[in-house]
């Protein structure tokens, strides 16, 4: 166990379409939070999301949670699998919440298109308290082994574009970048 | 202490597997499916049953033999198995009898949001009410202990948020869980024959025993006190306690676990020691109503927010007494029919004709979103049937010709097959046409089995309920198999033809379901394969886990 200085509960939104693998993110996510020895709940909905309809899975971590949902307006982080997405679930974000959309990931530098949730994964490590480590251990935990490879590029590929934009300075300790 | 991230489902599975149930049984139904799938997985012995009705049957001998039972449900289901519910509570039981109510407050998949608390309170039942994944597994144990303590069914009501939403699960250590009892029979004639000359003497005895049950709550430990530092109280349950705890952290609060029967005097004590009392619940205010009728003064949450769930924001609201309208939250893609889903062709055809469609629950009720809109009802699991039989029989004879019931395979074993038993014996005067949609599973709840699949929960072989067979043996004068995927012209004309005829006719319309198909394969291979090594032999004979 790790125990990390978060002092506040991280609010993350991941959205998509039914079988774009937002469950399965979300499930990594909060793997990994449990991995990092915080408190950490998870909620969605999930009874037609086999059929392609909109999905939104809410994921919050710290040291003591207390509702599983994340309030609209109040998400730290929005994740985003599918455009069609991006503008329903925009009024989740607090102001000045972070949204990390799909086209943040140039298709054409992802191994396996089936990787954007682990991609975005990648993406939104760079803002966390939670070791980049903690969060791979998790994707190899939830996947077998044969898809192992490459979603730890994918893992890569969407937390370097984002060190990238921020010129390479590294996340401040213990607080989500603004 | 090992920590684990279990939704609600998984951890009443795990408290099951703990507390020494020897049989779970139930029927698929969002949010309550993965219940009795997780059980398997651990190793429990979980079946699915045709219905909810026969569940509560089946866990009611098991329970009379002295068996843990675990039965599960969502919250319609217990419509369908109150019936048993209700006689239940006066015979009592000798091995607990736990039944999951899983609610569904929003309707995230339901066709009602019907409180279940109302059942405890009408049949007489103690009701347990966790608020998350840790009180899930925790409170079984109590259920347990209540059920044979008192011998009496619990009624073990959950939500969509509690049982879909993970949290971390610390179990008990392996020597705090409970063996499993060895049953018995023993001859209890009047306890358990419900003729009304024992019924009498039972209903005193359950009310008896209800009064213990509630002198014992009041100081058990499924409910609590948070002490607060300001002079507001809130009374709470389920996981709107949770939204409370964040919204009004300074608030005292009392959390009940036990939602029936109420601790009236501790609610009472609670209430004088605040200014002010608001019950926070989600759905109907059953606690504020039995409070009030108590003669406590407490606040109830304004109207509007009897419908749909609670979070954070809503009980701020409800707290500062905010009845302005509230923001319709967005709306994303709706689901649809999968792309090469069979029932495409089915739905195109029924709308080209204009037919009039009483419809059904499962996947195909997607029939009446855009584009076809070819649904004219959906009210209960098997009310297809019924509901076609009516309008067939008042409608005038060109309007009733086009009146089709479309009803799924699962749902047609559940409740159908009395439909069109109905059908033969009262047959309307232009006959009537049914449409099974068998695609081979539970589609819409995540490709359950059911009797029709010949498949076990597990996936394993076991006798296969023949659908065109049952319909012949009911009585119905024409039975067609089709796939209407690989013929849809075929489909067509054998549509057109049923409705021009007034003799009896089901269709089934079999194509398996596109999810499910690969893994029916396996499936199906894996049985045979079976059965080439052991010709004589029947499913029984195959190890547990593979049945």
């Amino acid at each position: 166990m790790n125990p990390l200085p978060a002092t506040r509960v991280t609010n993350v939104v991941l959205a998509g379409l039914g079988g774009q693998g937002v469950i399965k993110a979300s499930d990594i996510l909060a793997d990994a939070a449990l991995r990092a020895g915080l408190d950490v709940k998870k909620a969605e909905l999930h009874g037609m999301s086999q059929r392609g309809g909109s999905v939104t899975s809410d994921i919050r971590f710290g040291p003591r949670v207390l509702s599983p949902m994340v309030s609209a307006g109040e998400a730290d982080f929005l994740v985003v699998l599918a455009p069609s997405e991006v503008e329903v679930t925009r009024p989740l974000l607090r102001p000045g919440g972070v949204l990390l959309a799909p086209d943040l990931i140039p298709d054409a530098d992802l191994p396996n298109k089936r990787s954007l949730n682990v991609a975005l994964l990648g993406a939104l490590s760079w803002y966390l308290d939670i070791p980049a480590d903690t969060l791979l251990e998790a994707v190899r935990a939830a996947l077998p082994e044969r898809l192992h490879r490459v979603n730890e590029q994918a893992f890569e590929l969407g937390r370097s574009v984002v060190a990238r934009e921020d010129g390479g300075a590294a996340a401040p300790e213990g607080q989500p970048r603004p | 202490m090992e920590r684990r991230l279990l939704s609600g489902d998984e951890a009443v599975a795990l408290a099951a597997l703990h507390a020494g149930v020897a049989l779970g049984t139930g029927y698929p139904g969002t949010p309550s499916t993965e219940i009795l799938e997780t059980f398997s997985e651990l190793g429990g012995r979980a079946q699915w049953a045709p219905n909810e009705k026969v569940a509560l049957e089946v866990g009611l001998g098991a329970a009379f033999a002295s068996a843990r039972t675990l039965i599960t449900m969502k919250h319609v289901g217990l419509n369908v198995a109150a019936d048993p519910l209700f006689t239940a509570a006066y015979t009592g039981v000798s091995g607990a009898l736990i039944v999951v109510s899983a609610d569904d407050p929003g309707m995230s998949s339901s066709q009602n949001e019907q409180d279940n608390r109302r059942y405890a309170i009408a049949a007489g039942l103690p009701a347990i009410e966790p608020a998350d994944s840790q009180e899930a597994y925790d409170f079984f144990f109590a259920a347990v202990e209540i059920s044979e303590r008192w011998r009496i069914p619990v009624l073990y009501r959950m939500t969509t948020r509690v049982c879909h939403s993970k949290s971390i699960v610390v179990a008990r250590d392996a020597a705090d869980r409970l063996a499993a009892p060895t049953p018995h029979f023993e001859h209890d004639i009047s306890g358990r024959v419900m003729i009304p000359a024992n019924a009498r003497p039972a209903h005193r005895r359950l009310r008896a025993k209800l009064a213990e049950i509630a002198a014992w709550g009041e100081e058990c430990s499924l409910n609590h006190v948070d002490p607060g530092t300001g002079r507001l109280g809130i009374i709470t349950a389920g996981v709107a306690y949770l939204h409370v705890a964040e919204a009004a952290p300074g608030a005292s609060i009392l959390k009940i676990g036990l939602v029936n029967p109420l601790p009236i005097d501790r609610a009472r004590a609670f209430a004088a020691s605040v200014d002010r009392v608001v019950v926070v619940e989600e759905g109907d205010p059953v606690i504020a109503d039995a409070l009030r009728a108590a003669g406590i003064v407490v606040e109830s949450k304004a109207e509007m927010y009897r419908f749909g769930e609670l979070d954070v924001p809503r009980v701020r609201r409800i707290l500062a007494g905010d009845i302005t309208p509230e923001l319709a939250p967005a709306t994303g893609r709706t689901p649809e029919l999968c792309p090469a889903c069979p029932y495409h062709t089915v739905y195109g055809t029924l709308k080209k004709h204009d037919c009039i469609v009483a419809g059904d629950i499962g996947c195909y009720s997607l029939g009446v979103l855009p584009p076809y809109q070819a649904m004219d009802t959906c009210v209960a699991m098997g009310a297809s049937i019924g509901v076609g039989l009516g309008l067939r029989h008042v409608l005038p004879e060109a309007e009733a010709r086009r009146v089709v019931s479309v009803i799924g395979d699962s749902t047609f074993v559940h409740s159908g097959i009395s439909g069109l038993v109905e059908m033969a014996y009262n047959p309307p005067p232009t006959g009537h046409v049914v449409l099974i949609l068998d695609n081979g599973t539970t589609a819409m709840t995540g490709q359950q089995e059911h009797p029709g699949t010949g498949r076990t929960l597990e996936h394993g072989p076991t006798n296969k309920l023949s659908i065109e067979g049952v319909a012949s043996a009911i009585g119905i004068g024409s039975v067609t198999v089709i796939d209407p995927y690989a013929d849809p012209e075929g489909f067509e004309r054998l549509l057109l033809e049923r409705l021009a005829a007034t003799e009896l006719s089901v269709i089934v319309a079999r194509r398996p379901c596109v999810l499910a198909a690969a893994d029916i394969r396996k499936w199906e291979q894996q049985a045979a394969e079976f059965r080439a090594k052991a010709p004589a032999q029947a499913a029984f004979d195959l190890p547990v886990g593979e049945r």
